[in-house]
This record gives C-alpha cells, sequence and structure tokens, in this order.
C-alpha cells in the first residue's frame, strides 16, 4: 500500500481549493470516489505517495434530477444505489444494466460510473453505454465548469481530458426521444468478476412505422480508448434494424476496431466480437422499443 | 460387495462441523493472522528474468538501511549438498524462471522492506529459456540444469529430460492388429494453479538457543519441520511448527516457500519475522501443476473390447526435476483390465515454476487424454459411452496396470448407477452436448496418530495432526461418536502443534478420513478396552468378562452377575476413583487405502458467435467405500468437479517469449466463479473398502480426473469436432470454429 493522507471536502469549491493547493505544492492528489478501482491500484502497482480527496461527501456528486429535458447523475453515487432508482432505470435501462455489471453485490456497493469514466480503462463498462447515451460530461475546475462529450472525454489508456485541478462532477443525458431504448453487452470468458474483453452499446429511436431514425453505437475494450461509432448509427439510421442493417452496424464495429493481442483476447476475436455484441445489443434495444417498454 | 450395509447411528449423518461458527464468523485464525510482539516483516527479491546465470548479488545498501534487521542469499543457507528444495526457495548460481526467489530482508516494515528489496543490485547474464517440453526436448534445446542427466544415469549426455517411466504388459502390436477401430490423438493441457484463495503465510521465531518456532499455513506441520530441517540443517528437535486453519491447499501447501526463509531471517535478527506472500508472488513462483502433452492410441474390436493401448506423455516439472509423471503413467489406463499396452512418460525440465501436487497429481492430464479418446472410440462403435467403459471396466480381481490386482473397488458400481440416473436417462436437448469421463486415484495410507482424552463429564478430545480442509474434523468426531456409542456434540477434534501430538503425515493423497480415521477408531477402541478393565475392576469380573456396546460396559453374555450397564458418561465420572483419567492412545502407518473411481458427465452449449461454453449441468457419481458426513463427500465432489471444469474451460498460464506470466491474477487466471457453474449433482456410490473399519476410501482428489474429459466430450458432442488442446476457452474455440468452416 502506498502512503496517503485523507481528505473528504463538503463542497465543490473546497475541493478545487485542495486540488490547487497540492498542485502549487508539487503534491499528488487523487480523487476517490468508491474506491474500487483506487484502492486496488495503490495496493499493488502505483505505489507513490498522495493525498486522497473523498468526493463522496459532496451533494453534487450523489444527486440525481430527471427534467425534462435532461438527466443528471452526480459521478460519485454508487451502481447498487443507481439500480434502485427506478426511474433511471427505465429511461436508460442499458445505462444502469452496464453499471449493474460492475464486479459483484459488494463492489456495486462503492463503485460508481464517474469513477468508472475517470478511471478511463478501455475496457470500462458504463463508457459504451454512455456514449451510446450522448452522455456529456460535467467538469469542474478553477475557472468554473466545462462540459464535454463522453466520447472525448477519454484520452488514452488511462488518461483522460480533465487536468489536475479539475474533477468531475457529474453526467447529464438527454432526456431520451419517444420510442427510445439502449442496451449494453460485454464478452467475459466468466458470468461476473471479471474484465470485458468486448463491449457495445447501442442506443436506438424508432417511429411508428419501425424505421430507426438516431442511433448511437460505443464500443469499448477494442481500441485504446471507448469509441463512438458514427458509421454503424449510419448503418442503422433509416432501416427497421433488421438482420442486414444490424450485420452492415456489426461489420461498422469490426471496421472502427483497432484491437490488440493480450491474455484476454486476440485482435482476430475481439474484432469479431464486437461485432457480434453490436448486432445483440441492436436487437436488445430494438425489442424493447417493439415491445413498448416506452 | 464386502460386507452387508450396517446399521449406523452417527456415521452418515450429517452434523455441523465443530470448526463451522469460527470460520462463518471470520474468527478463525489463518496462516496472515499470527502475529508476535516486535515482529519484523520479511520480503523476498524476486528474478526478472526466466532463466539466468547470477554472477554478483549487492546487499549493502540493503544492509545498511534504517531499520533493516537481517538480509540473506542462499550463501546464507548451508552450503553442502542443497536440495531442489533449498535452491527453490533461495536461488543459486542461476535463477531458474521468473519470479524465482534469491534474496530476502526482515525490516521493521512492509515498506522498507520493499525499500531494501529494491534496493539490492544483482547482476545478471541472460540466457535464452526453455519454456515448453516440446522446446525442452527439442535437439539444440539450452539446458535448465547443464548437470541433469536422464535418470541419474551418467552415460547419457545431459539434457532437460529427468527421467523416463515405462509401463507395458502384453503384445501391444498384435493387439493393435485385433483391433477394428483405432483412436490416435495428441492432447495438450495446460499448467493449473491449485488456486488456493490464502496465500502461503507464516511467522518464526528462533529464540537465542536457535530453537525455532514456525506458526504457517500447511497440508502438514510435520512435513513442514522435516523441510526446515534439511533445508536449514537443524536438528527436528529444535524446530516446533503449529498449523493454522488453512484456506485451501489441494497439494500446493505441501511444500515450503517462505519458512525456512523466514527462519534465517529471525535467527539472524533476533527477532520474529512474518512473511506473507501476495497474490502475484504466488501465481509466479508456487507450484502449479505440469503441463503435459498426452499421445494416445488405443485399438477395439467391433464388440468394444479394448485390445491394446499405447500412450506417450510429457509431463514439464518446471525448474527441478519431479513432475507426477509416475502416477500419470500409472493411472492412465487404470479404470481399464488391458491385456496389451504400454506407457512412456518424460519428466522435463523448463524454466517455469517447479511444479507441486495438485489433486490427484498426473491424473487429470493423462486421463483426460484416455477419457477423450474413448469417447472417440465409443462413437466409432456407436456405442453407448458407458457401455463401452462398462465393457472393459475394471473390477475386483482385474491386474491393475502399474502391477497389483485389485481388491473391491467400485468402478462397475459407478457405471451402472450412471447409467440408470434420471440426469443420464433424461437426454440432452437439441443443441446441448452431453460428455461422459472417468476418473481414478490410488489414494493413499501413510502415518497418523492420535489421542482420546475423556473430561470427568464425558466429553472427548480428539488430538490429532491432520491439518482440516475439507471438514476431516467433522469426520474424526462422527468416527469416535460411532465407536465409543456417545454421542457426536459431545467430541471435539483438536489438531495439534508437532509437540503436541504424534507424527502424522499431511493431509494430503486422500488419506486423512482414511488414515488419521483409522489412527482415531484405534484410539477409541484402546479407551474402550480401558472403559471395559474399569467396568470390570467394578464388578469384580475378569475384563474378557465385559462387553461395549453402544455407549455402555456390560457383562458378556453368559456372565452370571447382576449389573446395571456402565455408561460411558459414568465411568468417566468414576475414573478418579478406578484408576485415573481415561485415555486412549493409536497410530498407524495404514496399508490398503482403496482406489476410488468415479464417472462424471456434464451438458454444455456453445455460444458460435463467441466461442463461449456454458455448463448447464453436471452430475459426478464417484465411490466413496463409505461416506463418513455425505456432505462433506459431497462438498469434495462438487470442489473437484468445479476445478476440473475450470482448467478444462478457461484457466491456463500465458507467457510471454521472455517467460514471462502475463496473467499472475486471479483477475485474468479464470477459476470458475460460483455463477459459472450449475449446481454439481452428486451420488455417492457405497463399496466399502476392506481396509477400513467402517468401509472408508479417500475422496479427495478423484473429483478433479473426470471432469476435463467429460467437458472436452460434451463440446466435441455439440461442435461436432473435438478440440485437443485445453482450455476450450472462447477464443480458442471461435479460431475451431471458423477453421471448421
Ligand atoms: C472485484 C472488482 C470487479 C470489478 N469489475 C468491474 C467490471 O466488471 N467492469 C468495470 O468496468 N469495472 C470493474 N471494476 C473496476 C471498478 O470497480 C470500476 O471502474 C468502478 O466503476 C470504479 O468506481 P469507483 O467509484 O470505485 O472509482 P474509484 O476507484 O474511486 O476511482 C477510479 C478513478 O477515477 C478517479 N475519479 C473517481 N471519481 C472521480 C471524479 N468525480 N472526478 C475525477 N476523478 C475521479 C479516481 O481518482 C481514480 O483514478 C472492478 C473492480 C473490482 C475491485
Amino acid at each position: 500500500m502506498s502512503r496517503f493522507g485523507y481528505v473528504a471536502p463538503k463542497s465543490v469549491a473546497d475541493t478545487i481549493h485542495l486540488l490547487h493547493d497540492c498542485e502549487t505544492r508539487g503534491e499528488r492528489a487523487q480523487i476517490l470516489a468508491g474506491g474500487t478501482d483506487v484502492i486496488v491500484q495503490m495496493r499493488t502497482f502505483d505505489r507513490e505517495p498522495r493525498t486522497l480527496v473523498d468526493v463522496k461527501y459532496i451533494e453534487e456528486l450523489n444527486r440525481v434530477s430527471i427534467e425534462d429535458n435532461e438527466t443528471y447523475i452526480g459521478a460519485a453515487i454508487p451502481s447498487g444505489v443507481l439500480n434502485e432508482n427506478q426511474k433511471l432505470k427505465s429511461l436508460y435501462p442499458g445505462l444502469l444494466e452496464s453499471a449493474d455489471l460492475i464486479g459483484s453485490t459488494q463492489i456495486q456497493g462503492r463503485a460508481s460510473i464517474g469513477g468508472n469514466l475517470c478511471n478511463s480503462s478501455p475496457a470500462g463498462d458504463t463508457i459504451p453505454a454512455l456514449i451510446a447515451n450522448a452522455a456529456k460530461c460535467l467538469i469542474a475546475g478553477t475557472h468554473g465548469t466545462r462540459n464535454v462529450p463522453v466520447e472525448d472525454f477519454v484520452t488514452g489508456v488511462g488518461t483522460n481530458c480533465m487536468t489536475r485541478t479539475e474533477f468531475l462532477l457529474g453526467l447529464i443525458l438527454p432526456r431520451p426521444r419517444p420510442r427510445t431504448q439502449d442496451a449494453y453487452l460485454r464478452f467475459i470468458p466468466r458470468t461476473e468478476m471479471d474484465i470485458a474483453v468486448v463491449g457495445a452499446g447501442v442506443s436506438l429511436t424508432l417511429d411508428h412505422d419501425r424505421v430507426c431514425t438516431h442511433a448511437r453505437v460505443g464500443i469499448g475494450a477494442v481500441a485504446p480508448t471507448p469509441l463512438l461509432v458514427t458509421k454503424a448509427a449510419e448503418a442503422l439510421i433509416g432501416t427497421q434494424c433488421d438482420e442486414t442493417s444490424l450485420q452492415a452496424a456489426a461489420d461498422a464495429c469490426r471496421a472502427a476496431a483497432s484491437p490488440i493481442t493480450d491474455k484476454r483476447g486476440t485482435v482476430v476475436y475481439r474484432r469479431k466480437v464486437v461485432g457480434v455484441l453490436c448486432y445483440r445489443a441492436g436487437v436488445i434495444a430494438r425489442d424493447r422499443i417493439l415491445n413498448g417498454q416506452n | 460387495m464386502a460386507e452387508a450395509v450396517r446399521e449406523f447411528t452417527a456415521i452418515g449423518t450429517r452434523p455441523i462441523r465443530p470448526d463451522g461458527v469460527e470460520k462463518v464468523t471470520g474468527k478463525a485464525n489463518f496462516g496472515a493472522d499470527f502475529s508476535l510482539p516486535g515482529m519484523l516483516y520479511g520480503k523476498v527479491l524476486r528474478s526478472p528474468y526466466a532463466h539466468a546465470r547470477v554472477k554478483g548479488i549487492d546487499l549493502s545498501e540493503a544492509k545498511a538501511m534504517e531499520g533493516v534487521f537481517s538480509v540473506i542469499t542462499s550463501a546464507d543457507f548451508p552450503k553442502e549438498n542443497p536440495s531442489d528444495m533449498s535452491c527453490n526457495i533461495l536461488a543459486r548460481e542461476k535463477v531458474l524462471y521468473h519470479g524465482h526467489a534469491l534474496a530476502a530482508v526482515a525490516a521493521r516494515s512492509q515498506s522498507i522492506a520493499e525499500e531494501a528489496i529494491n534496493s539490492i543490485k544483482v547482476e545478471y547474464e541472460v540466457l535464452q529459456p526453455v519454456l515448453s517440453a516440446d522446446a525442452a526436448l527439442a535437439e539444440d534445446a539450452p539446458l535448465v540444469d547443464e548437470n541433469l542427466r536422464t535418470n541419474g544415469d551418467e552415460s547419457f549426455m545431459p539434457s532437460n529430460v529427468a527421467a523416463t517411466v515405462h509401463y507395458e504388459r502384453g503384445d501391444v502390436d498384435k493387439g493393435f492388429e485385433k483391433a477394428d477401430y483405432i483412436v490416435e490423438e495428441e492432447y495438450r493441457i495446460p499448467s493449473a494453479h491449485q488456486g488456493y484463495i490464502e496465500p502461503h503465510a507464516c511467522v518464526a521465531d528462533v529464540n537465542e538457543k536457535g530453537r525455532a518456532s514456525v506458526w504457517c499455513c500447511t497440508q502438514g506441520a510435520f512435513e513442514v519441520r522435516n523441510y526446515i530441517s534439511e533445508v536449514l540443517q537443524k536438528k527436528i528437535s529444535d524446530i516446533k511448527v503449529t498449523p493454522s486453519e488453512i484456506g485451501g491447499g489441494f497439494g500446493g501447501k505441501t511444500v515450503v516457500y517462505v519458512e525456512p526463509v523466514a527462519v534465517r531471517l529471525s535467527e539472524l535478527a533476533g527477532r520474529p519475522v512474518k512473511m506473507v506472500m501476495n497474490r502475484e508472488e504466488v501465481f509466479r513462483a508456487t507450484g502449479p501443476c505440469s503441463a503435459t502433452v498426452c499421445r494416445v492410441k488405443v485399438g477395439a474390436n467391433k464388440d468394444g473390447i479394448i485390445t491394446a493401448a499405447k500412450a506417450w506423455m510429457a509431463y514439464e516439472a518446471g525448474a527441478f526435476p519431479g513432475s507426477p509423471v509416475t502416477p500419470g503413467c500409472m493411472s492412465i489406463f487404470a479404470p481399464y483390465d488391458l491385456k496389451n499396452f504400454v506407457i512412456d512418460g518424460l519428466d522435463v525440465l523448463v524454466n517455469k515454476p517447479k511444479v507441486a501436487a495438485y489433486r490427484a497429481p498426473g491424473a487429470p492430464q493423462s486421463m483426460h487424454a484416455m477419457e477423450s479418446a474413448v469417447d472417440e472410440l465409443a462413437r466409432k462403435l456407436n456405442m453407448d459411452p458407458i457401455d463401452l467403459r462398462l465393457k472393459n471396466a475394471a473390477d475386483e480381481g482385474t491386474e491393475a496396470p502399474y502391477g497389483p490386482k485389485y481388491p473391491a473397488i467400485g468402478l462397475v458400481e459407478c457405471l451402472k448407477a450412471a447409467k440408470v440416473h434420471p440426469n443420464y436417462v433424461n437426454k440432452p436437448a437439441k443443441d446441448v452436448g452431453r460428455g461422459v469421463a472417468v476418473g481414478f486415484w490410488f489414494n493413499i495410507g501413510m502415518q497418523s496418530s492420535a489421542e482420546i482424552w475423556v473430561a470427568p463429564n464425558g466429553a472427548v478430545t480428539i488430538m490429532e495432526g491432520s491439518p482440516d480442509i475439507g471438514g476431516s474434523r467433522a469426520s474424526m468426531c462422527l468416527m469416535a461418536a460411532e465407536t465409543l456409542g456417545i454421542p457426536y456434540d459431545s467430541i471435539n477434534a483438536v489438531i495439534g502443534d508437532t509437540e503436541s501430538t504424534g507424527f502424522c503425515n499431511l493431509t494430503g493423497g486422500s488419506r486423512t478420513t482414511f488414515a488419521t480415521g483409522l489412527a482415531v477408531v484405534r484410539a477409541c477402541e484402546d479407551v474402550i478396552a480401558e472403559c471395559k478393565r474399569r467396568a470390570a475392576m467394578t464388578w469384580d469380573l475378569d475384563t474378557e468378562q465385559v462387553d461395549w456396546e453402544n455407549g455402555f460396559a456390560v457383562p458378556r453374555p453368559g456372565v452370571n452377575i447382576e449389573a446395571e450397564p456402565l455408561s460411558f458418561a459414568e465411568l468417566a465420572k468414576t475414573a478418579g476413583r478406578t484408576g485415573g483419567p481415561l485415555v486412549g492412545r493409536a497410530s498407524v502407518n495404514a496399508q490398503g487405502a482403496g482406489a476410488c473411481f468415479s464417472v462424471n458427465w456434464t451438458d454444455v452449449t456453445v455460444d458460435r458467435d463467441t466461442g463461449k461454453v456454458d455448463v448447464q449441468a453436471f452430475t459426478a457419481v464417484q465411490d466413496a467405500g463409505r461416506a463418513i458426513h455425505p456432505s462433506y463427500v459431497e462438498g469434495q465432489m462438487q470442489g473437484g468437479a468445479v476445478q476440473g471444469i475450470g482448467w478444462a474451460l478457461n484457466e491456463e498460464y500465458i507467457y510471454d517469449d521472455n517467460g514471462v506470466l502475463e496473467n499472475a491474477s486471479f483477475l485474468d487466471y479464470r477459476i470458475p466463479v460460483a455463477s459459472d457453474v450449475p449446481m454439481i449433482d452428486c451420488q455417492i456410490v457405497e463399496v466399502p473398502n476392506p481396509s477400513h473399519p467402517y468401509g472408508v476410501r479417500g475422496v479427495g482428489e478423484t473429483p478433479i480426473v473426470a471432469p476435463l474429459a467429460a467437458t472436452a466430450n460434451a463440446v466435441r458432442e455439440v461442435l461436432g469436432f473435438r478440440i485437443n488442446d485445453l482450455p476450450m476457452s472462447p477464443p480458442r474455440v471461435l479460431e475451431a470454429l471458423d477453421n471448421a468452416s
């Protein structure tokens, strides 16, 4: 375990101050949400001393608000708590399922969507689902707040667009249009307690003739960062999301992917399966609409 | 069957285990839970290379560091004739695998110990590593050990083959001539780790007179005592080992890694030293089991009689000789009555961690090969796989392929039970594949001691030396309850340290309930003999005139006396007046462990787009001889099945080209989680072992043997073709599907 200090500010302003102070002193500060990534990393490979800034006590990061045109989800809310919010679940079932995939019941008592995103792993499960839902990241810093589309947030393996004096307040999701549904699927060799070998999130809107008017597809673990696959969406828009168009979307995901071969999977495997998951997530989202889930 | 079923009162019931409360409430003390005042923390420096010559080690900075109390290398171990274990614990001239320990420090805190380790400078001459049996057997392979000659035969040139094993009977060429169908295949089985949840941990405290006290998690405290004595050339009487509760071993805790290091560090520091491995160290440096290549050829005539069988197997030993190639060779054909066979095996050195025992060492690999081949044979013959095995099954009187004639064994009974089991009678649905395989393990006896101490209220303490891994305390209490004729609840079993109980071999080889159980039964009989003597004294009779019946001393039928039966409790209560406390003791070198056979079948589905295999159902039928505590027999069957399924589907060691293990964590070394497997259905068959008073056979190891081939055979059924190499992980299955289409 690395040596560390611990502070738990109560406000956004205090947090910014703390981050700023550490920065000017040349000390490392790190935000702590659920700690399910941080603590594991401190015990294994990242032994540098630091000050942990626990953001779990700040109201802004623990609040959910569902407005007419958008939804705000505080960055530090544990996935277990989010999944008890029936309203959220009915609006963004795929996103909530992605949060529900993280770890186990115990882990979900702590693990947050904000932490998942800020950890910025290519395999973070909620990120493709956030991409599919056109989420924006609300980031606070010394100069106020700013909004960044989630697909632009992660910049590389474990890196993101925030400076050292910024932190994530929450995520802003547009209110889904009528007849919109999402779905997220990941592939792991086990059934739980594993890291995505491939992930795919799809959000679809169908009109009353079952024709797709809007679509977004996010994929994970097949490139250095999770990706928005515009071509996959284009393959679906204007179609009834039938086998042919879903297959075209799947192929678009395969083309967009630039996976590596590692202990978790090969290039060939990941490329193939990202298409399979896009296809299957597309079917789930489509059928959720057709079966009248909203 | 050896005897008619007897009525038992205690045996065969399922009471709560004596150690249960402590374990479920988190109070039980495991290896890392022990501490002493003034204790230091030990840490090991590990090789970053899989194969390198150590040119020099500079310890000066570490030794000078504030808070560091002792720093050692193999130079601080006895110089003469180091054993392989000693060289494995601290490397000598060469480091032989990535993660091989070569220095250790003891410091006031873990972080100082870590800093000290990082300050040690080692100069290496990096050598080419040998990373597979194939590479090791190649013509111009680098040598793991330049002095190693096969079977120690000086007339051979040095090679990576430590030993060869050969068995044969009859005439295989003639046998194959008589075959109408022949299957010949090569199978590869990867290294698997035992995956015990508790890493190795110990505290060692050496006093001013050089006496060492060691607390550790181990399968055998007496073996640890021997190993420390051998490695450090210390007198046995100067070492006391206390076993903690154990969080899994599966063979992996039959050897030592940190204990002798901690003793030496403590000796030099003059303070107790604690050493706890982390998970990464466990994966990099403790024994997995052998990766194995098996070539099998089996022939049968039209009637399904196996006419000949041939096997060639190469077992990776890791960096030192000693793979389980011999038991692998002995077990491969063990379930069958064969007239003609040849078996050849090689023990092959590679630059990987030294292998350690893992449940039925050697058998899962070799029998995976044979059971896969027999499955193919059944397909060619268009015969039910159980029927084919019944036609060739070994039974009482069959000459085992490894020599002796089997006494009463339960293979045929298991096969017959499987054939009529509802899970077998119900045929699998469309797109579900079923695979069948049989399993076997020899089991061992060896030495155990037990003492019985009776309290004045009739409560009984069993003192024995077998660390309790699978519920053996409960089984000991049940056998004592049955023998003495007293309630289970009045008995407790205690596992002693090396100075509070007689010598006892380790918990392994499925021996504990059999051999330590035998010692407990004999010790109970010793108490009974004493009880009869006391009763005889009370009644003024000869001891021969007293019988023991259901917990009471009674006059033997025909003895003419008016006497109320004396209960065990009464005899205990009056013991002070009749000659002092009641105690009994026994020691055994148990013979006739009794082989254990099983039949497993599983139903699987395969996702053809992702290559993922899902186990839908799994049934294990196994001969327990006599199930003392059926829940713990089932626990063994279920645990072994899950480990076997994991090995078949996902577990493997992934090395890069330099011999660095890439998946040294439970995240990427994928043992199954609970939701990955269905409920494992168990049926216990009881063909009593004639060598045990209650008929016990060991049941702990056989369960892991059959699941590999059962799973592979089921996948074969779904796919329509066979994947010969394990694990059948999703990328491998998908690749095979792509190649097939
Ligand atoms: C057993 C286990 C299983 C797991 N399974 C999964 C899984 O299935 N799928 C998956 O995707 N992940 C998994 N994880 C990883 C982890 O649980 C998730 O990434 C989780 O969402 C992280 O959330 P957290 O709140 O615990 O983040 P923390 O660990 O607190 O933080 C993670 C990172 O984000 C930063 N951070 C957190 N909040 C903020 C903020 N508001 N502003 C700026 N930076 C911030 C932290 O500094 C840190 O770098 C698993 C972890 C464990 C231990």
